[in-house]
């Protein structure tokens, strides 16, 4: 299957980074072109001086989420940056920051995590996406 | 006479969740030659179901499939 699959990244939470960083990395160990476009606060947690923070986890995840979490990490899970990191040395995986968002959040190209490949608007994605999937996290 | 092949390489993936085990083997396959022969080790329990899929998709055979208490072994061939 070769068809790219589109991965629109907006919430800016540990736990959807993990999963949209687990997807990526499914795909692109099955050889699926992937593209992964970065917006708002996704965005923001790509800043290189932030990516290894702790970006919480979303409101639905409560105290025994946060609880789960926390020993996942404790028992060595690696980092969703780190996950995502493997998934690019498998190659086929390209991302690219919203230039909205970039405005939005005063976010210059020198800003962003070296994982980060380019910056494109909505116009290109939605061409590189054609008919295939998209993702919405 | 029994020919055997030498495992080329073995992948500790254990400790390590999904989709890592699978990753990791990903990776390390690129550097075999066709027909090679690669051990994984693992312990995420989700990894019998990946690893066949996985090498139903990319053409690699699943020589060995194994459990033994938590550790799950597989030992796959380069296509």
């Amino acid at each position: 299957m070769d068809q790219t699959l589109s991965l629109v990244l907006f919430s800016g939470t540990d736990d959807k980074l993990n999963a949209a960083a687990v997807l990526t990395a499914g795909a692109a160990a099955i050889g699926r072109p992937v593209h992964l476009f970065l917006q708002y606060w996704a965005l923001d947690a790509f800043r290189a001086d932030r990516i290894a923070d702790d970006h919480g986890l979303a409101p639905e995840a409560g105290a025994e989420g946060l609880r789960a979490t926390t020993a996942l990490r404790a028992a060595g899970q690696a980092p969703w940056h780190e996950t995502m990191r493997q998934a690019k040395e498998l190659g086929g995986v390209e991302i690219q920051a919203c230039t909205l968002s970039m405005d939005l959040l005063h976010i210059t190209e020198a800003d962003l995590d070296p994982l980060v490949d380019g910056v494109e608007g909505v116009t290109a994605f939605w061409l590189i996406a054609g008919d295939g999937q998209v993702v919405f996290i | 006479m029994t020919v055997t092949t030498p495992v080329a390489k073995t992948v500790d993936a254990r400790g390590l969740s999904c989709p890592l085990p699978i990753v990791k083997t990903a990776l390390a396959i690129k550097e075999l030659a066709s027909g090679d022969l690669i051990e994984v080790l693992a312990t995420d329990p989700g990894s019998t179901k990946d690893f066949t899929a996985w090498t139903k998709s990319t053409g690699n055979e699943l020589v060995e499939s194994s459990v033994d208490g938590a550790v799950y072994r597989y030992l796959l061939r380069k296509k």
